[in-house]
Parts: structure tokens; sequence; C-alpha cells
């Protein structure tokens, strides 16, 4: 085999494209929160990581980390959502979707708002029992521009059977000019870019044109199936690949380790690390003697300056601020920073000002102590 | 997608040296998180869309 031969064989493996894929995490091998079935929040994440989702009908779901994958393929975890509560009907402005939200400064390669905007692929293995027509959507956020989207269907056609499903989306579908003139900008920042959806159910006010880009509806069309329908429905999915081009490549694996780091600068899960387990998260100074002043860094820098939440606050047997050997139950954590190397602040009594401190998250009563760092989109 | 996000029950200041730094808000699931002020954070934004749409107030840090 030539040279040439070689690394044309090499680029169709996917192995030689570092980062051709702009989904993070789209083998569903990191799930920092849990892995566990737990109800999907309305606009915010759970379980597997960078998977959004928003259920604001009368039905509700959960999602989890399955072992439940298409066979050969080389994956070993997908993502399962579970209806648990039925809406038969719903309402116009009602939704049930997952997502992923693409960082801006991470698609400018897309050229979108210019006359070279490259057509982009998308990929995935989907299993469910309630066959028939699903929606995904690519949604532009409309950044120094304007909001577009762009829904396409796609037909899941054995019940209960691993199907990949492959979408291409054109600059131009639907004969449109939005996205090649300068409103189809993404924005060049750490701000939402794009955002992939795989409907589940839309109320009608989000409905527009199969494979055509507009400036309203932008996310699913009138077949799109209502998976909410039954309690019985669940719905399956991994291999997520987006990439440029006209045809889907062979899915970039990826090491765990890798997946993780992507996955860091979104959301980080300080975790006592089971039965027996300690952790620290920082250590710092007794500000005053109801004040704890440290220090913290991140594995990576994060998108943004985090959000932070703690499972064990005012919780002394497993969140602790200790002085001197004396533990002191926390409360009020609060970051600032640059999302990287940042201040901690934290509420505490009795202290003695100006003594050495570090703070400690403990594994008890078969739960382990969390803190939670969150710069997601 | 703007008008879907986790329901907010409270908002409140929270404050260092008395400068306010953060925002401590209370979810309808019961979860509290700390939000740090600042644009580039989605809680954050989120907080003041509701604040400038008139739907929620931050109350002043203790």
């Amino acid at each position: 085999m030539s040279k040439a031969a070689q690394l044309a064989a090499l680029i169709g493996s996917g192995q030689a494209q570092g980062d051709k894929n702009l989904i993070i995490n789209g083998a569903m091998a990191v799930s920092q929160k849990g892995t566990s079935a737990v109800a999907v929040p309305n606009g915010g994440t759970s379980t597997v990581d960078r998977m959004k989702f928003y259920e604001s009908t009368g039905g509700a779901y959960t999602s989890e980390q399955s072992s439940d994958v298409p066979a050969g393929q080389g994956f070993s975890k997908s993502i399962k959502l579970a209806c648990t509560t039925a809406d038969s009907s719903i309402g116009a402005a009602e939704i049930a979707t997952m997502s992923q939200i693409i960082e801006g400064q991470n698609l400018q390669r897309l050229n979108y708002g210019t006359s070279d905007a490259k057509t982009i692929t998308l990929s995935f293995w989907v299993k469910s029992n309630k066959t028939g027509i699903y929606t995904i959507a690519i949604y532009k956020h409309a950044g120094g521009g304007t909001a577009y989207g762009c829904p396409v269907e796609y037909t899941i056609s054995s019940a209960n059977t691993w199907e990949k499903k492959t979408i291409t989306v054109t600059p131009t579908a639907g004969s449109t000019t939005l996205i090649t003139s300068s409103a189809g900008a993404i924005i060049d920042s750490n701000g939402a870019g794009i955002e992939v959806h795989w409907g589940l159910a839309w109320g009608s006010n989000f409905n527009s044109t199969n494979n055509t880009w507009s400036a309203s509806g932008f996310y699913s069309t009138s077949n799109q199936v209502n998976w909410l329908d039954s309690t019985s429905n669940n719905f399956y999915i991994t291999g997520i690949q987006l990439e440029i081009g006209d045809v889907a490549t062979p899915f970039e694996h990826e090491s765990y380790a890798k997946t993780l780091q992507k996955c860091l600068r979104y959301f980080f899960r300080a975790t006592s690390g089971g039965d027996g387990q300690f952790a620290t998260f920082g250590s710092g100074v007794a500000y005053a003697s109801t004040s704890y002043l440290g220090e913290y860094t991140t594995p990576v820098p994060m998108r943004a300056q985090p959000s932070i939440a703690s499972n064990v606050t005012s919780n002394v047997s497993q969140g602790q601020v200790v002085l001197g050997g004396v533990a002191k139950a926390f409360s009020s954590p609060v970051v600032t920073g640059n999302g990287h190397v940042m201040r901690v602040n934290m509420t505490m009594s009795g202290a003695t000002q100006g003594q050495g401190a570090y703070i400690q998250i403990m594994y008890a009563s078969s739960t382990d102590a969390n803190i939670d760092l969150s710069a997601e989109l | 997608m703007m008008e879907s996000y986790k329901e907010i029950s409270s908002a409140k200041y929270y404050s260092f040296e008395g400068t306010n730094i953060a925002i401590i808000v209370t979810y309808s699931n019961g979860e509290t998180w700390s939000a740090p002020m600042s644009i580039d954070n989605t809680d954050y934004a989120e907080i003041m869309r509701q604040v400038a749409a008139g739907t929620l107030t931050i109350a002043d840090a203790d």
C-alpha cells in the first residue's frame, strides 16, 4: 500500500482526525452526576455529561447511563430516557427534548455567515420501542446576528432495535440564504453557538418546515411523534457525531480520559469517592469567626466562572471546615475568580480568626458528599 | 431555547466585605446554587433575564 493510500485509509478510519466531532461525550462515556435514573429538569443537565434536557409538558421522563449499546460498534455506554408520566396531548408551548449546546468559538470552522458556510452531518445510533417520525434540530443562536433553526425528520423503523441515523444539513437547506448571509454568523466566544436537539415531543409553536432553515419555529415539524404518550416508552441513543461534510465518517472513538477532560470544562464534581473515603476542596483560613476564605484550582480551566453547590451544606458529618482538628459545618459556598484558580468563601460559626483551615467532604450514610462546579451553557 | 429554564424559587445576594459577589439561588426542585456575578455564567444570565422581565427580585444580602 502506498503512503497516500495508507493516509487515506487512516483518515477514513477516523483515527487521524483530532476533534472532528463537534459533539462532546457522544459515546455517553462520562456521567459525573450519576448513572442511575433521575427525573430530568426543565432546562438543566443530569446524569450523562454535556446533555441538557427540557421538559415542560404534563409528563415526565428520566435519564440514566445505560450499558445497552449497538453490537460491534465499539460503544460501551448509551443514554436511556424513560417516560415516567405520560401526557397524551402536548400543548402548543410544551416541549420535551434532549440537547447539547456547543460553544461558538468551537464552530468558527463552519464559516456560517459567509458564502463559504459548510455542510454538516449528524450521525447517531438510536433505539426506541416507539417507532415513527422524530426530528433533530440544528438551532443557531443569535449571537451577533439572528437565531435560525433547521429541523430534520428521521424515522425509527423497527421497535427495540438499534438503528444508525445519518442526517446532513446544508447551509442552504430549503433553498434559503439565512445561514450564508451575515446574520447567519456564529458568535466567536465561549457563549452558545449551536444547539443540537433530539426531539421527544414538541408543541405546535415550535414547528416549521422539514429540512429548511427558518427564523421561527426552529425545532420540529408537525410529524414528530409524541414520545411521552405512554409510560412504556423508552429512548436510547449513543455514538453521536457532528462533523463537517456531507457524509458520516466512522465515529471518532477517544479515551475516557480525553472525553472527561473536555467535559470538565463545563462541569466538575468533587466527590468523597465512595465508602470510607474522604476528599478535600482546598485550604484557607478563618477570615472571621463566621467566614472561611480559601483557594481552589479546578482540574481544567472552566468555560466561565462556575456556579457552586454542595449536597452536604449544614451537615458537619459529611461537609466540614476543619480548623486545628475541630470540624465546623459549612454553608453558602461561593467561588469567584477566572474559572480555574478561584477564591472560595464559605459561612461557618464559632471559628477563631486567623486559624488555618481546609475543606473536607466525606462519605457517610451510604451517600457520597459532593461539591459541584457548573459552567454549563 | 430561552423560555425553558429551571424554575427559580428565590434569589439572594451574597456579600463579602460589604460587596455583593454572588447570588444564592434556590430552584423549585430544592437545589441551591451560588452563581457568580458574571454574565458568562448562564445561571447568572438567567437570573438577570428574569429580573429584567420583572418576574424575579433578588433579596439583599444578610
